[in-house]
């Protein structure tokens, strides 16, 4: 008898539950969907896009060739892809580097060099925007993707505790073997700690990679020249650059956004697993 | 083997004297021209490079550097006006360059963050021929440039491992943070905004404006509502994220239900759209003339209701951001909750616990204790969470009478928002934009300061291992 009540208990609270999951399921994909549909939606070039359901109701692609055609999309997007690859490589190697030092180095500095950091870490990074694009002006870098890697890669030393957390838990007992053996610190850096830390490696490569398509503050202050933008900074001034050109490109950002969603998507769904472990490291070393 | 060397050494200015007193006549020689003990030693390689680095140093100096120096230090941030002058010999009107505080100023930090870094190698250098010194009068040898490379590799691995990152950081962190915490100091604004006009320091005054109450001139009142709106903010955003995410997350691991995969894909696509996309979407469904009010047919200005201290807004704005946020918790929550030991529920079980009393006596007191850390350290970024409010409300409706008062300050500015308002505005006030970030400094800093005692308190805690 109570076996079946329970039972019954715990079918009722599964329905209960999978009627949560799909309201919330819902809730959650409903923008994706819409945006997918302004995407593909065909709208005359003044037609205002604030109705759910326009008078033409078809779909196409017209969207996708005015963005290939009338803006400069691709080349937006080779440069994010350019400034991505080149400050992920370069930030994901510092990171590393100054994680080895100071999780597994011991010297008099170590210390004070973590306390150090983490108190730059705190000053909000807006606040020396217009120094740095000087400093930049200063060097002859305005306007180039080349200030964009620096600036992206620079403060890379400053989010070295996820990776340095953890280091800490990897065994000491095999680098000491090693170094008995006469390996020196950088073949232990490479041969021994690099393959045991694939998961915070593939981690750091992501974060550093996606944070680029999402910027357009820094973007803004340091490059002014069109052909040099970022897809971020590209799409943001779509549709905010003058009053009206919200409602004539706001179609045309919709397919834009996608782009870059089905890149970030992609990238995100294959190295799901690694994220995971990344985070939850980081959380539970602090 | 080192440890007995790393433990403890006399601080830089005694070890400096007593290499001056007792050192070699090479050693005090090298106080004044680097890198002759190393040379004379025979070190060739070592002593040239430190001979070369303080050539450069003093072209760098005489050249360029020194002018800016002295003008740090005597305090001076340009006199000469540019603009237009009265040359009484022509009897004309000329054009006159004259200084640039600002670059003055920035020039003046570059050249006293590359002293500092140029005293560092002085000292090493002084250091490195005392050591010579030392290996001469017990009899060894001398490192030569090959033990050199070795000992990088190994003892001192961490030199080559930290000198490329720290660059990047000096270059594009230390510097413009010295030179923004100066700002605060001066009254760089609009009608001080160079070239054309000068500006000057101006002690604490931006502080002194920005604390008190004074009749029209004080922005304290503004600054404590912008505060305490960034404060409820800040927790209603982490608190909201966390929970939902972790309800979630204890949803779709229940037993029974099936797709879990599915559940989770469908939430975390949410994480892979750029947030700037989604959130400008999002500005677009609830504008006044939006998608939301053509579908409920009604007219609400959900991003823009000044009533009730903006309370619409605020409102909105934290619930976008639950739309944004929740993936990331719930992703990081179903990781955790994989690794609850199985024990922990058996034993519940078996003393007849219920499914509201194991999620408050074991799941989320386990959560709580593994995602501490990470809160605080969400409660710190949303305290800074300069996208979403940006995006959605530019920090806006406008709000004369409670801010206003040329605080420049908005409805649901937040303390970095009204930051980036100040220095990008058209009549920017980087000055008091500083003062801001100080206090964001000091604010983030004291609460990272209670996580890590917190965390390191936890580490010799074993509650949940």
């Amino acid at each position: 008898m109570t076996g079946t009540l329970l039972k019954i208990r715990r079918r009722m609270s599964n329905i209960f539950v999978y009627a949560l999951l799909i309201t919330l399921g819902v809730l959650w994909v409903l923008p994706i969907v819409y945006l997918v549909y302004t995407a593909f939606r065909v709208t005359p070039s003044t037609g205002i896009i604030n109705t759910l359901f326009p008078d033409d109701l078809r779909l196409g692609v017209s969207n996708f060739s005015r963005l290939l055609g009338d803006t400069m999309f691709l080349r937006w997007l080779r440069n994010t892809l350019l400034v991505a690859v080149s400050s992920c490589a370069l930030t994901t190697v510092f990171i590393l580097m100054v994680s080895y030092a100071l999780s597994r180095l011991r010297f008099r500095l170590r210390r004070p060099i973590m306390n150090v950091l983490l108190v730059l870490g705190m000053f909000p990074g807006f606040m020396s925007m217009i120094a740095v694009y000087f400093i930049l002006k200063a060097m002859g870098l305005t306007n180039s993707l080349l200030a964009l890697v620096m600036v992206y890669s620079g403060g890379a030393a400053l989010s070295y505790y996820i990776c340095k957390g953890f280091f800490d838990t990897v065994p000491r007992a095999m680098e000491e073997a090693a170094i008995l053996d006469g390996a020196s610190q950088p073949i232990v850096f490479w041969k021994i700690i690099m393959p045991m830390a694939k998961p915070i490696i593939v981690y750091t490569i992501l974060t550093s990679f996606i944070s680029p398509w999402c910027d357009f503050i820094f973007v803004n202050t340091i490059i002014s020249d069109r052909a040099k933008y970022t897809v971020a900074l590209g799409l943001y001034k779509m549709i905010n650059a003058e009053k009206n050109s919200f409602n004539d490109n706001f179609t045309t950002f919709c397919a834009g956004a996608l782009v870059v969603g089905a890149i970030i998507v992609t990238l995100f769904m294959s190295m799901q697993k690694y994220y995971v472990e990344g985070i939850t490291a980081g959380a539970v070393k602090g | 083997m080192e440890k007995g060397i790393s433990k403890r050494k006399p601080n830089v200015f005694k070890r400096l004297f007593f290499a001056f007193k007792n050192g070699s006549y090479a050693t005090r020689l090298s106080f004044l021209v680097m890198g002759f003990g190393q040379i004379v030693r025979g070190q060739l390689v070592k002593g040239v490079a430190y001979f070369l680095f303080q050539t450069a140093f003093a072209l760098y100096t005489i050249l360029f550097g020194g002018r800016y120096i002295g003008h740090l230090f005597s305090g001076d941030l340009g006199r000469r006006v540019s603009g237009e002058q009265w040359n009484e010999a022509l009897q004309i009107f000329e054009k006159v360059s004259g200084d640039n505080s600002f670059l003055i100023l920035l020039y003046g930090v570059v050249s006293l963050v590359i002293t500092c870094v140029f005293l560092v190698v002085w000292a090493m250098n002084v250091f490195g021929s005392r050591e010579n010194d030392l290996r001469l009068e017990r009899g060894q040898s001398l490192s030569d440039f090959r033990m050199d490379v070795r000992s990088l590799l190994n003892e001192k691995f961490y030199i080559p491992l930290l000198i490329l990152p720290f660059i990047g950081l000096l270059v594009f962190t230390v510097m413009p943070l010295i030179f923004m915490v100066l700002i605060a100091f001066t009254n760089y604004d609009y009608a001080h905004t160079p070239p054309g006009k000068l500006f000057d320091w101006v002690g604490f005054d931006n502080f002194r404006s920005m604390f008190s109450l004074a009749n029209g001139a004080g922005f304290a009142l503004v600054f404590l509502r912008v505060l305490l709106w960034t404060f409820v903010w800040a927790f209603f955003a982490t608190f909201t994220n966390y929970f939902l995410g972790l309800v979630i997350a204890l949803l779709i691991h229940k037993k029974g239900i099936r797709l879990k995969a599915l559940w989770r894909t469908l939430f975390v696509v949410a994480i892979a759209i750029p947030q700037f996309v989604t959130l400008l979407l999002m500005q677009k469904i609830l504008d006044g003339d939006g998608i939301l009010n053509k579908i409920l047919g009604t007219n609400i200005l959900w991003l823009a209701d000044q009533r009730y201290f903006s309370l619409l807004p605020r409102l909105m704005i934290i619930l976008v951001n639950i739309w944004i946020g929740v993936p990331y918790t719930l992703l990081m929550c179903s990781g955790i909750l994989l690794n609850v030991p199985a024990d922990y529920y058996e034993a519940a079980r078996i003393d007849g616990a219920s499914a509201v009393q194991i999620f408050f006596k074991i799941t989320l007191p386990y959560m709580m204790h593994i995602t501490a850390p990470y809160l605080i350290t969400q409660f710190v970024g949303n305290i800074n969470n300069f996208n979403v409010i940006w995006l959605l409300t530019g920090g806006g409706p406008v709000d004369n009478v409670y801010y206003g008062g040329g605080s420049q300050a908005q409805s649901t500015d937040l303390l970095v928002t009204w930051l980036y308002r100040l220095t990008t505005d058209r009549n920017p006030k980087y000055n008091v934009a500083s003062v801001i970030g100080i206090v964001i400094f000091v604010i983030s800093a004291v609460l990272s300061l209670i996580t890590f005692n917190r965390a390191s308190a936890t580490k010799s805690e074993d509650a949940f291992q």
